[in-house]
């Protein structure tokens, strides 16, 4: 991991997101306490309303999944994949985050949808191999 | 050209139009070319609602027919051109333009004229009739140098026509020979209780009045004289006296007419020829003219069945049970109204200090419903009509039928009761069994199966019963409608809202824990947050309530669609000084914000960004604004117009009034937004009747009126209580806005809120105004203390550090966020557009 040290946990708002600039890029910071994880990053930018605003969504979860709503049109997006619950084919960048003593720190090498995009195409030329 | 027959048409009124529309629905039309002749200028309209023609509706709304109804049936109409003559030899209509049609089958629509009294003076200046829009245009034109009107007849059309009267503004006068008015359809106590309603609404009603002679008036045009001696001055004289049928073809070409006129039909609607049918009120069938409308339409039903080829489906006489509000009141007649059946008893209900009667007519073993009189309330008119014409069974009691219910126990009809037979709409004579077959086709809702029935598109009076029969449908199929707010609360916001009352519930996790399950999401959360501001009314940045709040909420700022806010201190009533116009202007200018005037009477600056909101509310602040709660789901604006004050009309002051308001509920946090208004008198420039709780100055105090709004669904909102004084007023407004506040569901604008009330209007009235669940006293407590803790959100929020935080756009930055761009347009910015941003690039995968 090439953790890039962030902020306080202080700094962080309880069941709410605030926005960091880390590397260069826009990253929303959602804080949960009560979570396993504690912490979710994932890119600010909201493609369907084009706007870097996705931190200052609603948290919560539908159907099992950890979401953040658009404040804009409120769709919404997985925490954990990146995947838009309306869309499933707009994603958007998710990234590692962990508290680290009272410090947040976030990865900004994608953890997805990177990892999915690998995956599936690596299914298909499996497929296409076999067919 | 084909073997088409032809079928000609006389008469484009309302019962040849229907008979028009239901011949183009059936299969038989391919076999005809149809022509059709209208006298009047214009194609049919809507006679029964003709008074409406003063109060503002015009002719083209009136009109029955649709644009491109004739062409796109390819239906030839000679507008405007009377048929003359009919020869049934040579089978030809010839018309007064001298066209000449040969016809295999003719229908015969021509409706009937005013009946005018052969009263010496009868054709005298303004002596006019009431039956077209050209009669309505006489009327108006009369009315602008007249002061008083007279309308012969109190019967039904003459109590309409005095409403066009009393609209134009005219003293108003009904003289009738008999000796009580609508003595067809009323007893004598239902006569005498409609004279004391209308005679209160200033209508001054002369019964038992055989007028002998029109002459030279001294005051006005006209002077009328009585066979008593009495005398009445008047500018018009309007005769509504009755119909007579429009025979005059018929008899010309020796078809068999009536003694006292009509054209003789059969059951199947056919004249004395079997080419010719009549039907309207130009028919007399079983020595019967019915001069109501549904009856016509159901003999223009008859004759295209009996086109089809269905010979079983004949007329067979119609009910001429009736509902209607003359000027504002309620009168209903049921069949056998005046008890004349054999054995008939009667059950009566009067009660002068409501100004209602109510009367019942039964059989000899009290086990049906024969007849029934409702005036000054007829709200059990469809179930005592269903009792009426399915014979269905009373109850023990049939007393209970009319008098008035204290407690919630209902009486009425349910919909169950009624057999598959029973029409529910007698306009378009729709049955519950259509109904319901529409509802298993999948019209589920209102608005679906009216589109899909017609039913409830004419006079609109089974509306209520439509939906009844909805519901009950819709429940015995199983649908269910399932109200939980969302996966995570199996309750209503209703019922939300008094758990946390209950409960004293003062956060969202207490009551996650408590009733709910998950995480929450941005439906119950708002919702939430929303309940629990109304209720404890803490600030909503506080710790726990801040993961709650939507978009606009959660900045205390209205987002835009570039991330940006817009920001709206509050300018009550839209009153405001130079001085603090010109601080607006300076922060406006300062922070290079758009600036535009909102339909509100306030000004919104948009553009700011996150880290811009604190500092410009602070100018505003040290200037004295406070929080406009644009943002919130809460009391936008009370608009206002100038008032008595200045205004040369204005009767009250309600500028003052409007501030005082808007001081009072501002900060109200509710299930959605709440508009209100005060007008200065009833020109009604604030346009008060378009708000949740509009107020329109009267001479005898303010008059209230409720659930109304703009936006995607407009509507009036309807007068809920009048000549208030001011601490009434407050008292209600209070009562009524804390109700809705508990009551709503989510985003649920008080109109909505109110329709899908059970009992509606009347309803919330006895529960706002009556105290009829004994809540007033909680519900204005509930006010006091919201009002009692008001706090300006933003000043809280700029004296906070620790709120302040989250007001920049990167919480380890001082930079901004590079994707916001403005243009510039007419001298102010805006958002840049896609092709304007030529150097920004979205964040790609690497």
């Amino acid at each position: 991991m090439q953790w890039t040290d962030v902020c306080s946990v202080s700094d962080l708002q309880e069941n709410s997101g605030v926005c960091a600039l880390v590397n260069g890029l826009q990253v929303a910071i959602f804080y949960l306490p009560a979570d396993e994880h504690g912490v979710y990053a994932i890119g600010n930018y909201d493609p369907i309303g084009k706007a870097n605003v996705l931190s200052r969504g609603i948290i919560g979860d539908i159907k099992g999944h950890k979401v953040v709503a658009s404040p804009l049109y409120k769709q919404h997006f997985d925490l954990q994949t990146g995947t838009c619950l309306e869309d499933e084919w707009v994603t958007v960048p998710v990234y590692a985050c962990q508290i680290e003593g009272g410090r947040v720190q976030v990865d900004t090498r994608l953890i997805a949808p990177l990892r999915q995009l690998i995956e599936t195409s690596t299914n298909a030329q499996q497929e296409g191999v076999s067919a | 050209m084909s073997n088409k027959q032809t079928l000609v048409v006389i008469g484009n009124g309302m019962v040849g139009q229907h008979f028009l529309a239901s011949l183009v629905a059936s299969p038989v039309k391919d076999q005809y070319h149809i022509v059709t002749f209208c006298e009047e200028p214009r194609p049919a309209y809507d006679r029964v609602h003709l008074s409406s023609f003063f109060t503002g509706t015009s002719a083209k709304e009136l009109s029955l027919v649709e644009d491109g109804f004739f062409e796109q049936h390819d239906i030839t109409l000679h507008l405007g051109d009377k048929a003359a003559t009919i020869d049934r030899t040579a089978k030809t209509v010839t018309s007064s333009k001298g066209i000449c049609i040969a016809y295999d089958k003719l229908v015969l629509a021509t409706g009937s004229y005013p009946f005018v009294p052969p009263v010496a003076g009868h054709d005298r200046a303004q002596c006019l009739v009431y039956r077209t829009i050209e009669d309505l245009e006489a009327m108006a034109a009369a009315a602008k140098t007249g002061k008083v009107g007279t309308v012969v007849g109190g019967g039904l059309l003459g109590l309409e026509a005095a409403k066009a009267l009393k609209d134009l503004g005219l003293e108003t006068h009904i003289v009738e020979f008999a000796p009580r008015l609508m003595a067809v359809q009323l007893d004598e106590a239902g006569g005498a209780m409609l004279r004391r309603k209308i005679e209160q609404l200033g209508v001054i009603v002369h019964t038992g009045k055989n007028t002998s002679l029109i002459t030279d008036g001294e005051q006005c045009v006209n002077k009328m004289c009585f066979a008593d001696g009495e005398e009445l001055e008047t500018d018009i004289v309007l005769f509504s006296a009755g119909i007579r049928p429009r025979d005059e073809l018929a008899r010309a070409c020796g078809l068999e007419v009536g003694q006292r006129g009509g054209i003789v039909i059969d059951n199947d609607c056919k004249t004395s020829d079997a080419d010719i049918y009549a039907i309207g009120e130009c028919a007399l069938w079983n020595g019967m003219i019915y001069g109501l409308v549904a009856p016509g339409y159901a003999m223009a039903r008859t004759v295209v069945a009996n086109l089809e080829g269905n010979f079983y489906s004949s007329f067979r006489g119609a009910d001429m049970s009736t509902k209607l509000k003359l000027m504002g009141v309620d009168v209903a007649s049921i069949g056998d109204a005046h008890a004349r059946s054999q054995g008939a008893l009667v059950y009566s209900y009067q009660n002068d200090a409501n100004e209602v009667y109510k009367r019942l007519v039964v059989s000899e073993d009290k086990k049906y419903l024969l007849g029934a009189v409702l005036v000054g309330e007829a709200s059990g008119y469809s179930t005592l009509l269903q009792y009426c014409l399915n014979g269905i069974e009373l109850p023990e009691n049939p007393e209970a039928l009319i008098l008035p219910h204290r407690s919630d126990e209902s009486v009425g009809l349910g919909p169950d009761a009624l057999p598959a037979s029973a029409i529910i709409c007698s306009c378009y004579n729709v049955s519950k069994g259509k109904l319901c077959t529409a509802i298993e086709a999948g019209c589920t809702t209102v608005d679906a199966l009216k589109t899909s029935t017609q039913a409830a598109t004419g006079c609109g009076g089974c509306s209520a019963l439509l939906k009844s029969v909805l519901n009950s449908e819709l429940a015995k199929q199983g649908v269910e409608v399932n109200t939980d707010l969302c996966e995570h609360f199996a309750y209503t916001r209703q019922e939300l809202h008094a758990l946390v009352r209950v409960e004293q519930i003062k956060s969202f996790s207490d009551l996650l824990a408590k009733h709910g399950k998950g995480l929450g999401c941005e439906i119950c959360k708002p919702t939430v947050g929303s309940i629990l501001a109304s209720q404890w009314n803490e600030h909503i940045l506080e710790k726990d309530h801040l993961g709650l709040q939507d978009t606009n909420d959660n900045f205390l700022a209205n987002m835009q669609k570039d991330g940006t806010y817009s920001v709206v201190p509050r300018i009550t009533g839209g009153e405001i000084s130079p001085d603090m116009l010109i601080a607006l202007g300076q922060v406006g200018k300062k922070y290079k914000l758009y600036t535009k005037i909102t339909g509100g009477q306030r000004v919104d600056l948009f553009g700011a960004t996150l880290e811009q909101l604190p500092l410009i509310w602070q100018e505003l602040i040290a200037a004295g604004f406070e929080s406009g709660h644009a943002y919130g789901k809460s009391l936008r604006t009370v608009k206002s117009c100038v008032g008595s004050s200045w205004c040369r009309y204005g009767v009250d002051d309600s500028v003052s009034l409007a501030i005082e308001l808007e001081n009072r509920y501002k900060g109200l946090r509710s299930p959605h937004k709440i508009k209100m208004a005060v007008s200065g008198c009833t020109r009604e420039c604030a346009e008060a009747q378009g708000k949740d709780v509009g107020i329109i100055a009267t001479e005898n105090g303010w008059n209230l009126y409720v659930c109304g709004n703009g936006g995607m669904k407009p509507r009036h909102a309807d007068l809920f209580a009048t000549a208030l004084d001011k601490e009434t007023l407050i008292k209600t407004i209070d009562r009524f806005l804390s109700f809705y506040v508990r009551t709503a569901d989510r985003l649920q604008r008080t109109s909505v809120w109110m329709e899908n009330m059970e009992g509606g209007l009347d309803y919330l009235k006895s529960v706002i105004i009556d105290d009829k669940l004994g809540l007033a006293e909680q519900l204005e407590q509930q006010m006091q203390t919201v009002i009692d803790t008001y706090q300006c959100e933003w000043k809280t929020t700029i004296e906070d550090e620790s709120k302040l935080k989250r007001f920049h756009h990167f919480i380890n930055s001082d930079a901004t966020d590079d994707n916001v761009v403005f243009v510039e347009e007419r001298g102010q910015i805006r958002p840049a557009r896609d092709d304007e941003r030529k150097h920004f690039n979205l964040v790609e995968v690497a």
